[in-house]
């Protein structure tokens, strides 16, 4: 055996948007803490995610929520090999609470910050799970990413795909809005659909032949046209029939352009990624069509699946052992794009 | 006492090193860049220079606003994160107290300001009595017009202190023919001053600490406008 380090204890931090959450990982894959504030109750108020609001919030909580993780870890400062933080895409003044809180205590603790993408802590969220096997294709489902990402080995990233209009998270939201479901609207809609059955024929965007983009702005306005109709004839439409038909629609794309991208690039494993990947219509549609199949899929558990500071300390751990450290100006980037090897 | 203090309310970044009441290292720079990017390498500077270590410190010192929320925020949670991740004490100074510094010799009263849009100003009002603060006025969220028809009923000359003077200096003279102002880009005094203010104050809790945005944030306001609190 050499002497190379490969065991790794590192304190991540996680600000982007609603959820002040930090987290203890050992060697990229062992949870040893995660510990998560939501805001969620304040921001129901307002029906999404107010950015000062949240800004606020995360000063309240930002030094208990790391002095929790490393309690619940049963870890000291001095065990700690490095720092890990949300550098980006997200609200830039959250961001920016979680990466000043992060190089204060990573200075005064003489230990590196390792800055880290969202989107890839998305995809590491796996990694605590099971390791994750390369090459593999990302799907990644959230309120502000909709994404086939394709990755050769560790942190490296081609876009396949991505939406040309709304994130399927967005989409959920804004139509939970027109059906007046309750923020945040997403599981709402998810709950909803599972009760009835996908009686209305709403329109799917394949775009162009071969292509891997998405669209779901046109599905969107089908459903508020649909209610918009019914209500001037004076009918009502089922509400439960509404989320049924527009997640069968949601999942029937994203299935079938994840199955398309697979053709096009064979790999040993599928990672669903980001708060979407908890929808229980897209994991069933999912798993349906993973069956027989050569690569094997991997969706995260609920808790893992919504943001959290683990995906981060996870994807941080390969960071730190190729070196990839932060310098004293980090700053939040509110529309980081992944560091891809190439684009499509 | 070995105190690291900052200040991130206004454009200016300060970043000091103090011991009891002697300033060791102070760095003040006033541009418009995004203190994310200015403060830690100015703590950085600041212990090479004086070749101190981060666990020889003692107290953590900060300005608690009011000012930009972005700027204030990122002093307030470095701040924090400082004084958790050390174990030591933190103190939190209004940035307008700060400012007031700046008027110290300064035989009348003291008000500093900052523009908060729309013809409204964060500011308070302070005297200083052979040095010593004293506050007249506590700090507010307030129209400049409401405020200076306050400042009317003043005998003493008033100086005012701000980095926002320009947007105000003929609203002001209208109201105060007699008013003092700083020299432009002069304002700042410097963060090592925070070691004068804690001598007369109690840390405060650190997880605890939020800055003073004298303001809810806007959806916040409107909100219970509506419903009530
Ligand atoms: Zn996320």
């Amino acid at each position: 055996m050499g002497e190379i380090m490969t065991t790794s204890l590192i304190l991540a931090v996680e600000t982007s948007c609603d959820e002040t959450a930090a987290a203890v990982i050992q060697n990229g894959n062992e949870i040893r803490s995660s510990v998560i504030a939501s805001q969620m109750e304040s921001h129901q108020r307002f029906g999404g995610v107010v950015p000062e609001v949240a800004s606020r919030h995360h000063v309240e909580q930002i030094t208990l929520v790391m002095e929790q993780a490393l309690a619940e870890a049963d870890v000291s400062p001095d065990d700690l090999d490095a720092v890990a933080v949300t550098e980006g895409p997200g609200l830039v003044g959250a961001l920016l609470v979680g990466i000043s809180a992060v190089k204060a205590a990573a200075f005064a603790w003489d230990l590196p910050v390792l800055p880290v993408h969202h989107i890839a802590g998305h995809i590491y969220a796996n990694h605590l799970v099971e390791e994750l096997t390369f090459p593999l294709m990302a799907l990644v489902v959230s309120g502000g990413h909709t994404e086939l990402i394709y990755m050769e080995d560790h942190h490296s990233y081609e876009k396949l795909g991505e939406t040309r209009d709304d994130a399927v998270g967005e989409a959920y939201d804004k139509v939970a809005r027109t059906i007046g479901l309750p923020y945040p609207g997403g599981p709402e809609i998810d709950k909803l659909a599972g009760t009835a059955e996908p009686e209305l024929a709403l329109p799917r965007a394949w775009l162009e032949e071969g292509s891997l983009d998405f669209s779901f702005s046109g599905l969107k306005s089908a459903v508020i046209n649909t209610l918009h109709n019914a209500e001037q004839k004076g009918r009502t439409v089922d509400p439960a029939v509404l989320a049924a038909s527009f997640q069968e629609a949601v999942c029937d794309v994203l299935v079938t352009k994840t199955m398309q991208a697979l053709e096009q690039r064979p790999v040993r494993q599928l990672v669903v990624a980001g708060g979407v990947a908890a929808n229980q219509g897209l994991r069933a549609g999912l798993e349906e069509a993973a069956a027989g199949q050569e690569w094997k899929l991997s969706i995260p558990p609920l808790a893992l699946c919504t943001d959290n500071a683990a995906m981060i300390g996870a994807a941080a751990h390969q960071q730190w052992l190729k070196g990839q450290k932060a310098d004293d100006r980090l700053n939040g980037m509110p529309g980081l794009p992944l560091p891809l090897t190439s684009s499509s | 006492m070995r105190m690291l203090s900052i200040d991130t309310s206004t454009y200016c970044l300060s970043a000091a090193l103090t011991e009891d009441r002697e300033r060791i290292a102070e760095i003040t720079t006033n541009i418009k860049k995004n203190h994310s990017l200015r403060l830690q390498p100015a703590v950085r500077t600041l212990m090479e220079e004086t070749g101190w270590k981060m666990k020889d410190l003692e107290a953590v010192g900060v300005t608690a606003g009011p000012g930009s929320y972005t700027g204030v925020r990122i002093g307030v949670t470095s701040a924090k994160s400082y004084a958790w991740a050390l174990d030591i004490p933190l103190y939190a100074v209004s940035s307008l107290e700060l400012l007031s510094y700046s008027g110290r010799g300064f035989h009348g009263l003291v008000c500093p300001f900052l523009d908060a849009r729309r013809g409204r100003v964060f500011t308070g009002l302070y005297a200083y009595d052979d040095g010593h603060m004293q506050q007249v006025e506590e700090d507010r969220n307030t129209s400049m017009e409401d405020w200076l028809e306050r400042l009317q009923r003043e005998e003493k000359p008033i100086l005012f202190v701000s980095p926002d003077a320009d947007v105000f200096r003929s609203t002001i003279c209208g109201a105060l023919p007699e008013a003092f102002f700083t020299e432009r880009g002069d304002y700042h005094p410097g963060v090592s001053m925070i070691r004068y203010a804690v001598e007369r104050q109690e840390p405060v809790d650190t997880h605890a600490f939020v800055p003073n945005y004298t303001r809810l944030a806007e959806a916040e306001a409107k909100w219970r406008e509506q419903y009530g609190n």
